[in-house]
């Protein structure tokens, strides 16, 4: 394996890892103050169990999520120490300031998952709301370290010199509302459907139906929300990467010529090599709507862009077909959910509906994940973008590609082990919450 | 700032030596405790260190933030020279990290533990064994950036014996740092004292390890006595880190264990400042006889300032909420 594609590999790897367990961390602890205000507020001890039931998948996912995150603020370096070299004063602002929200997320854990009975109540609930919040402050930030890696600003790039810094301006740039707003959604969604999906399931199953139930209840709620309003969030994203990056928009919809006005493809095999889309449904106009909000645009394809400068067009488009298909049927689902909400319909009739949130488990995060590469495969071949190529940045350190195969081994051994840890916690909950007698630690 | 954020970053190494540091010596006293006290050990430790593990271990991402953002040409030769013990010292991390939950939250207590069990000691040894190699490293002057061989560029400059010795240093002194504060963490009698030959064997090899530095040293042509002997600062660490020795034997001997705690991190960061004092600010010493220095490396003065207001405000939210966390759970359950 040639050592950049190794390196490229790893830390596509690395990072695929750790959003998954940071968007739990990040999402997980509102879900638990739900949960925790209800048992404050109503006494009713099924919520208190659920919530130390969810705390528990929380520390499990947090630990794993910090350790992967840590490896990740030093892979920065073992992979990319030229960009790194470069690029740390410029963006590291916002990484300083995430560095302070983790420690804070670090500590108000260690209060809220030891605290039960040695805290205020209200203090105890508090420290969990400071969970969630410095873990989506931390999720922000880091997005926009990786946004200014798309939109680069503060800075004058003169003669290869990275003159005039400014962290605060490039910390703010273009991108970082857009993505960040894009991302955090794309938690609650992911989060929300996978955690709702395996309540149904035990809901299906008639284990402990009134704690699932009340579980499922929250999550949910949260999910569609979020899916709903993920769209919106998916409109203002694309008119930004059109305007900002041109070939990534070309590279996600594949379209090899300039069009005036552009269909929008859906599906279709690609072929890099004619530069041709087969099989694939075109939407008149569609894209140029997407694009500039107007069914008659021209859009940029990739015949203006010089070959050089072309990301990889396959990866690209069919990764950004995953993600707004299951988007869609995500908030057909949500939709879907309201209407039964409002209708004051019971859940337990309507198990057709459970088990479509049972198929929905896994697919938030194919979702999530699918944008990711489209983001991050869809900058290529600029690790900042129009200034450095991501080959120029790669470590001089031959045999990178049997680190790639000792953290691939690692990584796959992790998500094993984790997720057998969910199912026995999950097999658990009659045994652990059926007691009405305290059961700590 | 610079001042300020140097300050910054020292505290962090300083601080993650100590509170990180304890918890790698957490699971080194596991490894070298016989099996019938493990148990035991095991749950002292989880109620002294559980509410406080995750908060340790973010001082090392701190330290590491601010040397990318403020000292990347440190941060990247590091990076690029130290790749391998660093990526060694990862798999650490995570090993250990994950271990150390898995066996907590495992719903079903059965033979997997066993498996958690081990992976959290061996790799609690082999993370601060590699912490201190690649402390020793950077001060080692092995670290060859003109080198054009794989062996001179990625593995010479680690693999010497005083980066070695260093690390097996370090290992003892995070063995005895866990056993000081698992001293204070148990009621019971015949704990205590379990705990008390723990800290007395790790010291002893505390100071046998020290010993084999200083001969390292000499073999490697290192000017550690030097850098020790010959500065005053240098000097006055290493006689109050003997001497406070002589007084935490007596206090060991007596079983006080809350002076004991305050004594033993001071013990370390005397030893830490007798080393690295002498080449402040110079962060990394080259084989070519030159030196990254700290000041000489520092990012633009924008980044400085922002980078030091950033750590200012963070240190006003994170300081008293992590104070209390430990003041609240240094009491024990009933």
């Amino acid at each position: 394996m040639d050592d950049f594609i190794a390196a490229r590999s790893q830390m596509a790897l690395s990072l695929g890892f750790h959003i998954i367990f940071s968007c739990i961390g990040m999402v997980m602890p509102f879900f638990m103050a739900v949960s925790h205000y209800k048992w404050l507020k109503t006494n009713d001890e099924v919520y208190k169990n659920l919530t130390k039931a969810w705390s528990k998948g929380v520390a499990i996912f947090f630990a794993t999520g910090a350790v992967s995150g840590t490896m990740l603020s030093f892979e920065l370096g073992l992979l990319w120490p030229k960009f790194m070299d470069h690029a740390g004063p410029i963006f590291g602002m916002p990484f300083s300031l995430e560095g302070t929200a983790f420690f804070i997320e670090a500590i108000a854990l260690g209060f809220f998952l030891y605290g039960w009975n040695k805290l205020n109540k209200w203090f105890h609930w508090f420290t969990g709301m400071v969970v969630g919040v410095s873990g989506l402050a931390s999720g922000i930030l880091v997005v926009a370290a990786n946004a200014w890696m798309n939109s680069p600003a503060g800075f004058d790039f003169v003669n290869g010199q990275y003159l005039n810094i400014d962290p605060i301006q490039a910390m703010f740039n273009k991108a970082w509302f857009s993505q960040a707003l894009h991302m955090c959604l794309a938690a609650f969604t992911a989060t929300g459907f996978a955690v709702a999906g395996v309540h149904a399931l035990m809901i299906l199953r008639d284990r402990n139906a009134a704690f699932h139930l009340k579980a499922f209840k929250i999550a949910a709620v949260f999910a569609c929300i979020a899916a709903l309003l993920q769209p919106i969030s998916g409109d203002i994203s694309a008119k930004d990467v059109a305007k900002r990056q041109p070939a990534k928009l070309a590279a996600m919809e594949a379209l090899y010529k300039t069009e005036k006005p552009a269909p929008l493809l859906i599906g279709g095999i690609v072929n890099e090599k004619d530069k041709t889309v087969k099989g694939a449904i075109k939407i008149p106009g569609a894209l140029s709507f997407l694009a500039h909000g107007d069914f008659k645009a021209e859009v940029k394809g990739l015949d203006q862009i010089p070959e050089n400068e072309h990301p990889p067009v396959a990866i690209t488009h069919y990764a950004f077909q995953i993600m707004v298909g299951i988007g869609t049927l995500l908030l057909l689902v949500a939709l879907t959910y309201f209407f039964i909400l409002f209708k004051k319909k019971p859940l337990t009739e309507n198990r057709w509906l459970l088990k479509l949130f049972v198929f929905a488990i896994p697919l938030g995060y194919l979702a999530l994940e699918a944008g990711w590469v489209v983001t991050e495969v869809g900058r290529q071949p600029w690790i900042i973008y129009g200034i450095m190529r991501t080959k120029d940045a790669v470590t001089p350190m031959p045999g990178i590609a049997y680190s790639f195969y000792i953290f691939s081994a690692i990584y796959v051994s992790l998500s094993i082990i984790v997720t057998f840890l969910l199912y026995r916690q999950i097999k658990m909950v009659p045994v652990l919450y059926n007691k009405t007698e305290e059961n700590n630690h | 700032m610079e001042q300020i954020v140097i300050t910054f970053l020292c505290m962090a190494i300083l601080l993650y030596f100590l509170l990180g540091g304890a918890d790698f010596g957490a699971g080194i006293i596991e490894l070298f405790t016989s099996t019938k006290n493990r148990s035991k050990t095991r749950k002292t430790m989880y109620q002294a260190i559980g509410p406080v593990w995750e908060a340790n271990h973010m001082w090392l991402i701190i330290a590491i933030v601010i040397l990318f953002v403020g000292f990347p040409h440190i941060y990247t030769t590091m990076s690029v020279y130290l790749h391998i013990p660093l990526a060694i010292m990862l798999i650490g991390i995570i090993a250990r990290g994950t271990a150390f939950v898995f066996r907590h939250y495992d719903a079903v207590k059965d033979d997997m533990q066993w498996l958690y069990n081990r992976i959290f000691r061996y790799s609690s040894f082999v993370t601060a064994l590699f912490l201190g190699i690649i402390a020793g490293s950077l001060i080692s002057g092995h670290i060859d950036t003109q080198a054009t061989d794989f062996y001179t560029a990625y593995i010479s400059g680690w693999l010497n014996w005083f980066s070695i010795a260093v690390g097996f240093f370090t290992v003892a002194l995070c063995g005895f740092l866990a056993a000081i504060y698992l001293i204070g963490e148990t009621d019971e009698y015949h704990d205590k004292r379990r705990f008390i030959k723990k800290a007395e064997f790790m010291n002893i090899a505390a100071v046998v390890f020290g010993a084999m530095v200083f001969i390292a040293a000499q073999r490697d042509k290192i000017p550690l006595i030097d850098w020790v002997f010959k500065s005053n600062v240098g000097l006055s660490a290493i006689v109050l880190a003997s001497l406070s020795l002589v007084l935490l034997w007596y206090l060991l001997i007596k079983g006080k264990t809350k002076v004991l705690r305050i004594l033993a991190g001071f013990q370390v960061t005397m030893i830490l400042l007798a080393i690295s004092y002498a080449h402040f600010p110079n962060f990394i010493r080259l084989k070519s006889g030159d030196a990254i220095s700290l000041l000489e490396t520092a990012g633009p003065e924008k980044t400085i300032y922002s980078l030091g207001l950033a750590l200012l405000l963070g240190s006003v939210l994170i300081l008293p909420f992590l104070g209390y966390l430990f003041y609240k759970f240094q009491k024990k359950e009933e």
